[in-house]
């Protein structure tokens, strides 16, 4: 079997979601990556896929038109490769989830999402009902389509290969969309998904400035990242990409503080897999304890700030 | 113009799904059944563009078992104008959800196709990305917010990094995410009303599509068990017990 990998980049530099997805590529076949993307920014990234171990061969299509990842651009030009491969497979992020599908309807093959084990050529287990089931499903189709949960595999190895770079051309722009402006959250804190350390903030933390007041300063002495529930997204405590859950971002850090989190499904759907969990709650009813490894029954007013202090 | 919202009748998102012994699926016998919540907020959208007069009809769809016509009432109450149930026992892989929706889309010529996301049992979030490639439209997915135009339809979308907006051609599809809107609850005249709107049945053989899975579920398993640990009387401990595991700030 040969697996095409789209890989996403940013500033030159393959995203840690793709190289998770590599891993998960290799337990499938042999792995061609293709970057896709404008001039010298994507030039840079496929040197740099060229060098990731277990990667073959690297496939480069530059046009402006694949700048933005534009579904309705970017899927013509992975369904014109697919003649020669057997496999797509793209992280689970915000846009592979939205150029896989786009790609699978075009080859008429049912797609297979957010796997977490690959157990055969074509079988793979993939958690239904916000993490509550784990399904094995076997395709019948005669070509797979499928995104990677970047957090059930490692990340393979940036240094070891040594790949030849293909430069390639597609179909370019579609002319039915066109991107308008990314509005981006400016932080300098690790990123949420691969983040050692995360601390989150519920409802509790009362208004943005509150959350900011409290949960920050803590993050900041662990060197972690900051999430959110739904219920603090939604208040507008913070934006929707700290939103870790069913809906939201999948975690798996090795520690993973929850403070004034009540624990609803949707939520521990998003961060379950931590290795460490620790809940801040006033509430010793609250779900979060059946799952937290050590809990902390107290009202995080007072906690949390004796904590950043202690620390 | 008119607006289609696909909804699906799925397992409320209160009830905490359970693992059938026999590792054959989850067991949905006697559980509460309600509309996706993404696709509530897909209906309010739709509601809502044409409260502002951007739309003239707004037409729910189901695909499902009989049971589906409760979920596609509930659109009728909260200001869907018909509906249509797509009856089959099968289950409907999103593939075939959207070539069905396809030949929806062909016979009602809607200006814009709203879904929900994700379905919240399956977890998919693919149909709507498959109906527009299917279609060869534009997809607005993730969205939190839309502006309609008479030419085009301007979509913020909620991505990893933040908000993308992006604006595309119409007719195009749309698919939810949780900010979009806060659905409205449906009041008890206007569900009596939409017991008197037009409900048609149709199955999947009238559109003539093909249903049959291509995926094979071999099993179902319950995830691996967390354990509660223990609680710590005090911040001090709770210190301690994160020194212990190697955090050092
Ligand atoms: C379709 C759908 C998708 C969803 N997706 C997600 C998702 O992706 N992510 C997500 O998080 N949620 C999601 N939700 C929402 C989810 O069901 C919960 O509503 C949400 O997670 C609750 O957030 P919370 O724990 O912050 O708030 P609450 O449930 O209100 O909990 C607040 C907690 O803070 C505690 N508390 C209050 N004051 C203090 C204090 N002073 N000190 C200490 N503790 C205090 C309380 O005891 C309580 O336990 C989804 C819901 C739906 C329907
Ligand atoms: C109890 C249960 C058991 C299942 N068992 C299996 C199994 O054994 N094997 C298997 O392969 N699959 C199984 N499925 C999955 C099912 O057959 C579909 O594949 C799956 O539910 C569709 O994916 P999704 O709804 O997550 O799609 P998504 O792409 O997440 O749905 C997105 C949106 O598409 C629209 N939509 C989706 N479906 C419909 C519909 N039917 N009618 C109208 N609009 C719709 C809605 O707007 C929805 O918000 C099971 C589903 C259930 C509920």
């Amino acid at each position: 079997m040969t697996v095409l990998v789209l890989v996403e980049h940013e500033a030159g530099t393959v995203k840690e979601s793709s190289l998770s997805t590599i891993t998960a590529a290799a337990k499938i076949g042999a792995v061609h990556a293709l970057v896709a993307g404008d001039s010298d920014e994507a030039r840079q990234a496929a040197d740099a896929a060229a060098k990731i171990a277990g990667v073959e061969k690297v496939l480069l299509a530059t046009d402006p038109a694949y700048a933005k990842m534009l579904a309705e651009n970017i899927a013509p030009l992975v369904t014109g490769l697919m003649g020669g491969y057997d496999a797509f497979l793209v992280s689970a992020t915000s846009s592979g989830k939205n150029i896989a599908p786009r790609v699978a309807a075009k080859l008429d093959v049912m797609q297979i999402s957010d796997i977490v084990a690959v157990e055969g050529e074509k079988t793979f287990a993939r958690p239904i009902y916000a993490g509550n089931a784990i399904a094995t499903v076997e395709s019948s189709d005669s070509k797979l389509v499928i995104t990677v949960r970047g957090t059930a595999f490692d990340k393979a190895a940036l240094e070891g290969g040594s790949a030849s770079i293909e430069d390639i051309s597609g179909t370019g722009d579609a002319g039915l969309s066109s991107f308008v402006g990314l509005e981006a959250s400016e932080s300098e804190r690790p990123d949420l998904t691969s983040a050692k350390i995360v601390v989150s903030g519920g409802r509790a933390l009362k208004d943005a400035d509150t959350f900011e007041q409290v949960i920050t300063p803590l993050a900041d002495k662990l060197g972690a990242a900051v999430g959110a529930s739904r219920a603090a997204v939604d208040a507008g405590y913070i934006s929707n990409d700290y939103q870790v859950g069913q809906t939201g971002k999948i975690v798996a850090p090795e520690l993973y503080i929850a403070v004034g989190i009540s624990g609803a499904i949707q939520h521990l759907a998003g961060m379950k897999d931590s290795k460490t969990i620790v809940a801040i709650n006033k509430d010793e009813d609250a779900p979060i304890f059946q799952i937290a490894d050590i809990g902390l029954v107290a009202d995080l007013f007072d906690a949390v700030p004796e904590l950043t202090g202690k620390l | 113009m008119k607006i289609l919202v696909p909804v699906k009748r799925v397992i409320d998102y209160n009830v905490k799904p359970r693992v059938k012994p026999d590792g054959s699926g989850v067991d949905i016998a006697n559980v509460k059944m309600s509309m996706n919540p993404f696709d509530e907020i897909a209906v309010e959208e739709a509601v809502r563009l044409k409260e502002a007069g951007k739309a003239e009809e707004v037409v729910a769809v189901s695909i499902g078992v009989p049971k589906a016509k409760d979920v596609l009432r509930t659109a009728l109450a909260m200001g869907a104008d018909r509906a249509i149930l797509i009856q089959t026992e099968a289950e409907v892989e999103p593939l075939a959800v959207a070539k069905i929706l396809k030949e929806v889309v062909a016979q009602e010529e809607p200006g814009l196709v709203i879904l929900g996301k994700q379905a919240i049992d399956d977890d998919s979030n693919q149909t709507g990305q498959m109906l527009a490639a299917l279609l060869d439209r534009p997809q607005g997915t993730f969205a939190s917010k839309i502006e309609l135009d008479d030419d085009s339809v301007t979509v913020i979308r909620e991505v990893d990094d933040g908000l993308e907006t992006v604006k595309l051609s119409l007719p195009a599809i749309v698919t939810a995410d949780l900010r979009l809107n806060e659905p409205r609850y449906a009041s008890l005249p206007n569900i009596m009303k939409a017991k008197k709107k037009p409900m048609d049945e149709k199955t999947p053989e009238d559109y003539g599509v093909d249903i049959s899975p291509r995926l094979k579920t071999l099993k179902v398993a319950e995830p691996p068990l967390r354990q509660a640990g223990e609680k710590v009387g005090s911040v001090d401990e709770l210190v301690a017990k994160l020194k212990a595991l190697g955090v050092n700030a």
